[in-house]
């Protein structure tokens, strides 16, 4: 049967060309605009760490005097002084937790004619690798002892690598960052989380490439390295010290397996903020543990620009529903006389419901095809933008497959009202008429 | 015209004219925000800098390495830049308007309040006022003999205390003492205070964190960079000279000091067009929308108008024969359009002021102006007229003979 109602639609599709582009037409600028949008939406609200989000934790704290305090309504501050980060790193809760910021690193390549170049880079402790699952090529990360003693290493990114080492392995090689030579212990295979969640309140880029090299914090301070941002809440004596300065410029994550892994690191972290109270150094009680993705979203990583972009795409959409459902209703009126033979000779009116979807269906279909070739259109567009996640900005597998249910959905709701006011035809006046 | 008949098709009709009604509410209501949000975005572009951009460029330098004498360095880069041909000012600064990296603190009135008053940008480097340009319109720009050395000051912070100067802009003073003269008031940088002796008419903050609204709240500073401690050298010259300049200085600071990177150089044009790229791009894809919106509508009208015009041809006809002229006909549907398009405006306006309201909540955008409505009005007609045109000219060649054939 479904085979004869194809027939039919494509019959009754093909009677009135014009009026059939203009349907397929406007449902395919619809849909085109709501993929386009609904891709980059995607790709900013997505995870960047899909296998490992859910155990990851961002603790906050918050140092901060009594001045504007209103206990219960403050939120704690989105990064860490170093003391406090010291502190919950050696108190070793979690599975796994590091302290990072993010500075430039000046790197010498040792050929003759190249010239020095800055790149972005993280100052970390060692647990970073293991806890992000950092993918290594060669080598792999530094030990907790090169911490603290301050060992001259440094773990760089494959493409660092191929610029300056053309690719073979350099574990054992030395690089020279800033006036100091640290040895390479590891290099890392392609590794850029999009959006580059740890990066978020350290001053850096959300999306691109990722970082280029990787120094132990200690390593990197006492080279003179600086973090990109800083963050001081009283007066400051000295921001050379930035280790004693009350000044917050540290992102610390956590790795926490289980619920209750969850629970007792936030009675830990409450613990951790009372005792501090108590010395005097903490006037604020507040404190915050969100995952991955709970952190991303107070961030609002997603720019008011892409999510205006998008509900102006759904507007969209909406009036070419309105649009499609009033031609549809136009066509199927015209056919009044056609419906009447059919249900005269026995048609249901069930049948003739089917009949009149199968056909919205259809330009349903035809306007997701076109549709499909409108949003790659709107996403090379996209590409030429000056943003930053701009080159990011491709069709997926499940965007796709979500084209065409996006089409099938919205030429079946339009289909409805006409589809219905043609099975409730009464036959006989029609039958008269003509 | 009796508008009777019309209203009386239009009651059987109730569906398909309530769908293209529906459909001009939705257009116009979208069309009107979208504009809306085009203009606030192009306005933004225009914001006023304060500084003669056409005639500033900017050098960025990277040391590697700790250059060995930094104050002396910066002092002799400055001599090297001024002697350029084309160069009439030059000076080596800690941040450039649009360049989005900024040094703020924020600010007391009094030193005992608890809370500070607000957050400020702090520009500082010998001759910044005079390079940039800046226009001041109350006091002085500072003596040669009020700068001290900044690197002095970050060893010992005692000499904090004998900053002693300010220059502020005017939104900042209007802020901070309303209606009344700035110089010769104090502000408080966390102890330290400062006496204001001179007010810009304006000076940009280089980054717009803090929101549009705080973009103008800046302070200037009577302190000497080194090379130690600034890595922005600013140059001012005649727009047609800026190209040879800009190579040139870069050429200049490399050889005088080869131990460095030159990271950027840029003209302060091409540095203000890149931080507002954003909201000209989204101007663009808004202009797309909007287009694509009216032509949809558009097109919906003329398919909808040509289904009527076909279904009603015996009647075009009957009426015809009756003695109806062309123009009669022709009228019916033009009029008929009209009625539907209002009735779609009007309550595309409510609409219109719902979403605005929606994403003055959210997006906190202004007040959507009242000019949009009659103007969106205006256009909603228009392209209903257009559109209805065609099958409407189509109705009014139906012969009377119609009225005769098949019934």
């Amino acid at each position: 049967m479904l085979a004869y109602y194809l027939d039919l639609a494509l019959r009754s599709l093909r009677r009135n060309k014009v009026l059939t582009t203009l349907m397929v037409l406007a449902l395919a600028l619809g849909i085109g605009a709501t993929i386009t949008t609904l891709t980059v939406l995607r790709l900013l609200s997505g995870d960047p760490l899909p296998q490992k989000s859910a155990q990851l934790f961002y603790p906050q704290i918050d140092p901060n005097t009594k001045d504007g305090y209103v206990p219960g309504q403050t939120k704690p501050d989105e990064l860490m002084t170093y003391p406090d980060a010291m502190n919950l790193l050696k108190a070793h809760h979690g599975t796994h937790q590091a302290a990072m910021a993010l500075t430039q690193a000046k790197i010498m390549p040792k050929q003759a004619n190249a010239h020095p170049f800055f790149s972005d880079a993280v100052m970390t402790t060692s647990d970073f690798f293991a806890m992000f699952d950092v993918p290594f090529q060669y080598g792999g990360g530094w030990s907790a002892s090169d911490d603290e003693s301050k060992a001259q290493v440094v773990v760089i990114a494959g493409f660092l690598n191929d610029k300056l080492f053309g690719g073979a392995n350099s574990v054992g090689r030395v690089i020279r960052i800033g006036d100091h030579d640290l040895r390479i212990v590891g290099v890392l295979k392609p590794w850029a989380p999009q959006p580059r969640f740890y990066s978020q309140n350290l001053g850096g880029r959300s999306y691109g490439d990722g970082d280029a090299a990787f120094l132990p914090l200690q390593t990197a301070r006492a080279m003179e390295m600086g973090p990109q941002d800083t963050e001081c809440y009283a007066a400051v004596p000295d921001i050379q010290h930035l280790e004693t300065a009350p000044c917050e410029w540290l992102g610390f994550w956590v790795q926490l397996d289980s619920d209750e892994a969850v629970a007792g690191y936030k009675s830990f972290l409450d613990g951790y903020v009372k005792q501090q109270v108590a010395l005097g150094r903490f006037q604020r009680t507040e404190t915050s543990l969100l995952d991955l993705m709970g952190y991303l979203r107070q961030e609002q990583v997603v720019p008011d620009d892409v999510r205006l972009q998008a509900g102006l795409a759904f507007g969209f959409l909406l009036i070419c529903v309105v649009n499609t459902v009033g031609l549809l209703l136009a066509k199927c009126l015209r056919r009044s006389q056609e419906i009447g033979v059919r249900r005269a000779l026995g048609a249901t009116r069930k049948e003739i419901f089917r009949q009149f979807m199968v056909e919205a269906g259809m330009v349903g279909l035809a306007g997701g095809v076109l549709g499909l070739g409108l949003a790659e259109l709107g996403l090379f567009g996209i590409r030429h933008q000056p943003a930053e996640y701009a080159s990011l900005a491709h069709l997926d597998l499940s965007m796709f497959a979500l084209t065409f249910v996006v089409a099938l959905v919205a030429s079946l709701v339009a289909g409805i009202l006409p589809a219905w006011r043609a099975c409730v035809l009464a036959p006989a006046p029609q039958l008269k008429a003509a | 015209m009796d508008i009777r008949p019309i209203l009386s098709t239009l009651r059987r009709h109730k569906i398909t004219a309530l769908l293209l009604v529906l459909e001009i509410a939705l257009t116009c209501a979208i069309v009107c925000n979208a504009v809306f949000l085009i203009s606030q975005r192009l306005q933004r572009t225009e914001m006023a800098s304060g500084v003669v951009e056409h005639e500033l460029l900017q050098v960025t330098v990277a040391n590697i390495g700790k250059p060995a004498d930094a104050k002396a360095r910066a002092q002799e880069d400055l001599a090297l830049l001024r002697r350029i041909p084309g160069v009439t000012a030059a000076a080596l600064v800690n941040q450039v308007p649009f360049t989005n990296s900024s040094s703020n603190t924020s600010i007391k009135l009094d030193p005992a309040q608890k809370l500070p008053t607000l957050n400020a940008t702090m520009y500082m480097g010998e001759g910044l006022i005079k390079t940039y340009g800046a226009r001041l319109v109350a006091g002085r720009d500072f003596n040669a003999d009020e700068y001290m050395d900044y690197d002095n000051m970050r060893a010992d912070p005692n000499l904090q205390s004998k900053v002693g100067s300010v220059v502020i802009t005017q939104a900042l003073a209007q802020r901070l003492w309303p209606g009344q003269s700035a110089l010769g008031k104090n502000i408080y940088l966390g102890d330290t205070s400062v006496r204001v002796i001179g007010v810009m008419q304006a000076l940009i903050r280089p980054s717009l964190f803090m929101g549009d609204d705080a973009a103008q709240w800046t302070m200037v500073f009577p302190l000497r960079l080194s090379a130690a401690s600034a890595s922005r050298y600013v140059l001012r010259t005649a727009p047609g000279q800026r190209e040879s300049v800009l190579d040139g200085a870069a050429k200049l600071l490399r050889k005088a000091d080869p131990h460095r990177i030159i990271l950027h150089k840029k003209s302060l044009d091409d540095i203000r067009s890149d931080f507002f790229q954003n909201d000209r791009a989204m101007a663009g894809i808004l202009v797309g929308v909007i287009v694509a919106l009216l032509v949809v509508t558009a097109l919906g009208i003329v398919g909808l108008a040509s289904f009527w015009v076909a279904q009603r041809r015996r009647q075009i006809g009957v009426r015809r024969a009756l003695g109806a002229t062309r123009r009669n006909i022709l009228n019916y549907f033009q009029t008929e359009n009209f009625l539907l398009a209002t009735i779609g405006i009007a309550l595309g306006m409510v609409l219109a002021y719902g979403i605005n309201l929606f994403l003055m909540l959210h997006y906190e955008l202004p007040r959507l102006p009242a000019v949009y409505f009659p103007v969106g009005a205006v256009v909603l007609w228009l392209i209903g007229q257009l559109a209805v045109l065609g099958p409407a000219m189509r109705a009014a060649a139906v012969p009377p003979v119609v009225a005769t054939r098949s019934v």
